[in-house]
């Protein structure tokens, strides 16, 4: 047996899966070598268990849970293995010419190390068609750095769910507010003066009540007993009094004006720090988030946050301060009435604690009903057109109103734990006072205290008492900031699924070369593009065609990396795109969409929209290319017409075409046009296509158009069908093959009033282009 | 198309006539395109149609009297009064009605809600008052103090 382990070493590699080790080795028979393998994690019931498939250089072997032994089937010309993925799972199948042999399940998880297998399958297949020998080593390596890289690939993945997970099940700790530091730093030095100010202008104001005390001992207690009053003294002391609040009002203005300065600041810096870093997130993001959501997170939580900071926290600060410094006034003056006068304190401090919990989790609450009532509004203004067509206004009110509901009840939920906690408070406090008063009185009568000290221990106790008070609110703001803060931060630590390249290769020009290699994309577990191969050479125009929702503009949202791909690669002049600048590649790209977006703005600001400093004359070629200069000028301001929200409102063929002469402003080496000709009549159509011919030589186009007449000067079309390429050629050639493209175009020109009434829904278009 | 093209003619009903070597429009009508940023670059001649005729990159470079003819027919057809001067308006709620020094003389307008005065620029302003009626302000910050403390408060 021991002699054979070095052997059983060669055979195994060494990043075999340690658990299945000891089970494979006794299986493998003549020194076969095992090459790639998976590991499943559900059974035949789609229960969760582990197996595993082994590709040896002689067999395929499977052992799932529940399997006594390993099954076994040995190579054979023509057989295969397939793999399909349906909602989250994939099943592979293995089959001869005749039957299934197996099947088999795992979740998407595995996906990768299942493209490996069946690849290293076809090649064993192959090499035993063609009696090859087998490089089995040097490909044995392979697929364990590929499942390496896979593996990766994957925990980074998990880790990164978790993390959303976490986000979202903890209540926020009010340690998330420590993270606005972050913003504080850039003021450090102007905070400290704040601080400084704060600590003088609290300690002034603590210098009247300390007067009060020989006031009373030295000037009316000698005078009850029949003493005169000392002027002198007298004077002396009221302008101590008046003094410290003349200085306590200059700090504490001073104070004021600097830490709410440097609160706005922070605060701004916040809002845009967070708009900048969503702009920045990838299309996927936007895809999954509500308008109406993150518009209240940046909106309405960063003033909220800015407002505790500028209010709140300084309040807070300065009742601390005040606190504290009161303490070691009171202790310095006699310990033991201190000691009572402390007494709530610590119940507060529970009681604090008690309701903090209950708050943070009722504050977020509303927070996100809030968010909520916001989604409502984003969702029905800009399609107002659509709600007021079906007539549901009632039902949007309805709506409406049943989430207002929520958010009082969540509200009044809130408030109820609230309401209790104030008058508590007041309640505790007034009892301390009591306590005061009374252990007070009875010291004086002991003549353990003079009046003088009992008076300056109510005068400061009142104001104590105050800021506890004051304090206990606080308690509320804190964690309305917390939530609040929380949420920011949930969009700050977003990573972008479309990162910036770590070391960016910058590609001064670029010919406009674009290669798809082995391309496949899924939205979140549902595979649109698969196996994409295809070249498109410099200056050539290739027309995209297909059926409705068969990956033609998620194509599109690839080449451009508004998704980055599952698998494979997109090459620029040979150059993956993934490893450019993203701003730096998108500026190449003349990009015209499916639902064109109009800006708020002038016409001109709109065309000029990707170079803003685009010349009068640069725009008006550009609108005339794009036949939009006449319609433009028969508007009543020309290019000065306003559009967009609120603005002049334009037909969708008219949209659609400012937003092709936005693209042609920029002049790019990649034009894409995305239905970009889909609501116009057929005559501008052409007029458009003409004047698009001009410009299209010379530079890489992609065309989508369901109006297949549209493409026939393509240069190349590709038959789009469930994500895969069925067909490629000019018009000619699919035409004379008879295939899908033929049975399309057939059915378009057979009925051309069906064509010609597509022309009509640019009212839809007009709904879809709002809403984007 | 070049307005040298063509020669310029007003005729007996008053319209601009536009001949060309082969073609002649009747009743030509110039169009500004950028009417309120950049008015005198940029003046299309459509026809009756609104197609585009002829264009011309910028007035100063027409012959005087083709120039005169094409400013009458511009300045006959716009109509934008220049605001010069807010004097009163009735109140800082809308609706309100302002009393105002244009250009084009003494008037007043009555602006629906805070929403219908639009910043085309920095400086520069669009009023629409109730009637659709477009009053411009070229350069807020040459307005006098009174207009401009008064205007402030709507926007
Ligand atoms: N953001 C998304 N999330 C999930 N699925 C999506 C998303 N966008 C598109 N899909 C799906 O991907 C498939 C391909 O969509 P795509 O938009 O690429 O179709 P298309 O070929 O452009 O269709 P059309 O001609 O109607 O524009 C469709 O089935 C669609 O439902
Ligand atoms: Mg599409």
């Amino acid at each position: 047996m021991h002699s054979n382990t070095s052997d059983l070493l060669h055979l195994v590699p060494a990043d075999f899966p340690s658990a299945w080790n000891r089970q494979i080795e006794p299986t493998l028979i003549n020194h076969e070598q095992v090459i790639a393998w998976l590991e499943t994690d559900l059974d035949h019931q789609l229960h969760f268990s582990p197996g595993l498939i082994v590709i040896t250089t002689r067999r395929i072997l499977a052992r799932i849970a529940g399997d006594e032994h390993w099954q076994a089937w040995h190579y054979q010309p023509n057989m295969k293995l397939a793999y399909q993925d349906h909602a989250g799972i994939c099943s592979i199948e293995l089959s001869d010419t005749s039957a299934r042999l197996a099947r088999w399940y795992c979740t998407l998880s595995k996906q990768q190390a299942a493209d490996q297998l069946i690849i290293h399958f076809i090649r064993l297949i192959d090499a035993l068609d063609t009696q090859a020998a087998l490089p089995a080593k040097g490909m044995a390596e392979q697929a364990s750095s590929n499942q390496n890289t896979a593996g990766n690939d994957d925990s980074s993945e998990a880790a990164y769910a978790h993390h959303d997970q976490e986000a979202t099940s903890t209540p926020p700790s009010t340690w998330t507010l420590f993270r606005l530091w972050r913003f504080a730093r850039p003021y450090k030095w102007q905070l400290f003066t704040g601080f400084m100010l704060m600590l003088g202008s609290t300690a002034a104001a603590l210098v009247p009540p300390y007067l009060t005390m020989p006031l009373m001992d030295n000037v009316l207690i000698p005078y009850q007993n029949g003493h005169p009053i000392n002027v002198d003294l007298v004077i002396f002391y009221l302008s101590g009094l008046l003094g410290a609040a003349i200085v306590a009002w200059i700090l504490g203005w001073a104070r004021t004006y600097v830490l709410a300065r440097i609160s706005e600041r922070i605060g701004a810096d916040l809002r845009t720090t967070t708009y900048e870093h969503l702009l920045k997130l990838s299309q996927a993001y936007f895809g999954g988030k509500r308008t109406g959501d993150l518009m209240a997170r940046i909106g309405a939580e960063t003033d909220r946050i800015n407002l505790f900071l500028s209010l709140n926290l300084l309040d807070f600060a300065t009742d601390v301060l005040m606190i504290v410094l009161t303490v070691i006034i009171l202790v310095s003056i006699d310990p033991w009435l201190a000691l009572i006068t402390l007494l709530p304190l610590p119940i507060i401090a529970w009681l604090i604690h008690l309701v903090r919990d209950r708050l943070r989790v009722g504050f977020e609450k509303t927070n996100r009903v809030w968010a909520e009532v916001n989604n409502v509004l984003a969702d029905t203004l800009p399609g107002i057109r659509v709600v007021k067509a079906f007539a549901q206004e009632v039902r949007e009110i309805e709506r409406f109103r049943a989430v207002n509901q929520r958010n009082v009840e969540i509200n009044d939920r809130v408030n109820k734990v609230w309401a209790l906690f104030t008058p508590t408070v007041t309640l505790l406090t007034e009892c301390g006072l009591l306590v005061v008063w009374i252990f007070g009185i009875w010291q004086v009568s002991q003549d353990h205290i003079t009046v003088g000290v009992l008076t300056a221990f109510l005068a400061y106790i009142g104001r104590f008492y105050l800021r506890l008070d004051s304090m206990s609110r606080i308690v509320s703001a804190t964690q309305k900031a917390a939530a609040g803060t929380k949420r920011i931060f949930d969009i700050l630590d977003h990573v972008s699924s479309v990162p910036e390249p770590v070391k960016p290769v910058h590609l001064p020009a670029i010919k406009g070369h674009i290669e798809l290699r082995n391309v496949g994309f899924r939205y979140g577990t549902r595979r649109v593009i698969q196996n994409f191969n295809f070249a498109i050479e410099p200056g050539e125009m290739i027309g995209l065609v297909g059926h409705s929702g068969s990956g033609k503009s998620t194509l599109i949202n690839l080449i451009c990396r508004f998704y980055d791909v599952t698998e494979g690669a997109i090459l620029i002049d040979g150059i993956d795109i993934r490893s450019l600048p993203i701003a730096d590649y998108r500026k190449h790209i003349g990009l015209v969409l499916q639902e064109p977006f109009l800006f708020f703005g002038t016409i001109a600001e709109n065309i000029a929209y990707g170079k803003p400093d685009a010349s009068r004359k640069e725009i008006i070629t550009a609108a005339r290319a794009a036949h939009a200069h006449e319609f433009i000028l028969r508007l009543p301001y020309g290019y000065d017409s306003l559009v967009g929200e609120r603005g002049q409102a334009l037909s969708g063929g008219e949209r659609q075409r400012i937003s092709i002469a936005r693209a042609l402003l920029i002049d790019p080496h990649i034009l894409i046009l995305d239905e970009a000709t889909s609501s116009v009549d057929t005559q501008t159509e052409q007029e458009i296509q003409g004047a698009l011919d001009n410009l299209v030589s010379g530079r890489t186009t992609l065309a989508i158009a369901h109006r297949l007449s549209t493409l026939q000067e393509a240069n190349r079309l590709i038959v789009l069908d469930h994500g895969k390429i069925v067909e490629t050629g000019n018009h000619a050639e699919l035409m004379a093959c008879q295939g899908h493209y033929y049975h399309l175009y057939q059915s378009q020109s057979r009925s051309p009033d069906n064509e010609e009434s597509s022309v009509e829904p640019g009212n839809l278009s007009d709904i879809r282009g709002n809403r984007v | 198309m070049k307005l040298s093209e063509y020669k310029l003619e007003r005729n007996a009903f008053g319209r601009v006539v536009a001949i060309g070597k082969d073609q002649i429009y009747e009743s030509v009508i110039p169009v500004r395109a950028f009417p309120i940023t950049a008015a005198d670059e940029g003046v299309a001649l459509v026809d009756g149609h609104g197609h585009e005729v002829a264009w011309i990159d910028n007035l100063v470079e027409l012959q005087e009297s083709e120039r005169t003819l094409i400013e009458e027919e511009l300045a006959s057809r716009e109509f934008m009064p220049e605001i010069k001067r807010i004097d009163k308006v009735s109140s800082f709620a809308t609706p309100s009605t302002w009393q105002i020094q244009t250009n084009r003389g003494e008037t007043s307008l009555i602006l629906k809600g805070e929403e219908d005065i639009r910043r085309l620029s920095l400086a520069t302003l669009l009023i629409t008052d109730s009637h659709g009626i477009h009053f411009l302000i070229r350069d807020r910050l040459i307005l006098d103090h009174h207009s401009n403390r008064l205007l402030d408060r709507f926007l």
